[in-house]
């Protein structure tokens, strides 16, 4: 059967890129407001999970070339090798520091390693929920 | 005044949702419980705006945010497995 959903196909190629944008403000915004790597991961999850309702499973692959799997392994080492490179520098098991930088654009700017471990857990989420949403979504 | 319209705003919108579980409960139709749960979704966006003006705040825009996006999603995916009756596909076909 042959459907027209044109309108469907382009609101989607313009919602992709919001809900991805708001993802990342999520992401970036989780050290003193509401936000942080899980709620980012679920939203940028989100976004690939519109990408696969409207478009089919082969065209995204073919867009987005990754293993979702492996994807969620990389967020797991990431978040785990910032625990043991604190133990490496001679503290406890996952222990965050940070510092006060001067950066040439932005000023004085406080980087801290727990940026890396909320990486680690928003690429684990992205992976994990897209797999979980393929795995149910197959064997019709 | 002016808080008085908002509380009599949300009793109008709790009776909105009210109205539309009911319709989500008896719905003669498939559609009929897809549009009742995008209605419900809409309402709730729109109690959130009022109670965060009633509160004077702005944490709760990104719930907003977030609704509006998650209600998108799940009234696309309903409607396509009505229309279709699968939600992924495997290889469009055309």
């Amino acid at each position: 059967m042959k459907t027209n959903d044109v309108i469907l196909r382009t609101v989607t190629k313009i919602v992709v890129f919001i809900i991805l944008t708001f993802g990342v403000e999520l992401f970036l915004s989780g050290h003193n407001n509401p936000g942080g790597g899980f709620i980012g991961g679920l939203v940028l999850s989100s976004a690939f999970v519109l990408l696969y309702l409207v478009f089919d499973v082969e065209t995204v692959h073919k867009g987005i070339p990754f293993d979702f799997k492996k994807i969620a392994a990389f967020g797991v080492l990431l978040a785990v090798g910032t625990g043991v490179g604190a133990v490496i520098f001679g503290s406890s098991f996952l222990t965050q520091t940070f510092r006060e930088l001067h950066l040439p654009v932005f000023g004085n700017t406080e980087l801290a390693t727990v940026v890396l471990f909320e990486a680690g857990v928003a690429l684990t989420v992205v992976g994990v929920v897209v797999t979980i949403i393929l795995s149910i979504s197959e064997d019709v | 005044m002016i808080e008085t319209m908002l509380k009599l705003s949300l009793i109008l919108f709790s009776i909105t949702i009210a109205i539309a579980v009911i319709r989500i409960i008896i719905g003669p139709s498939m559609p009929d419980r897809v549009i009742g749960l995008d209605m419900i979704g809409v309402n709730l966006i729109a109690t959130i705006a009022v109670i965060s003006i009633i509160l004077n705040t702005k944490a709760f825009l990104e719930a907003i945010l977030i609704l509006g996006i998650l209600s998108f999603i799940g009234t696309i995916a309903f409607s396509k497995f009505i229309e279709r009756g699968v939600i992924v596909e495997r290889k469009h076909d055309r």
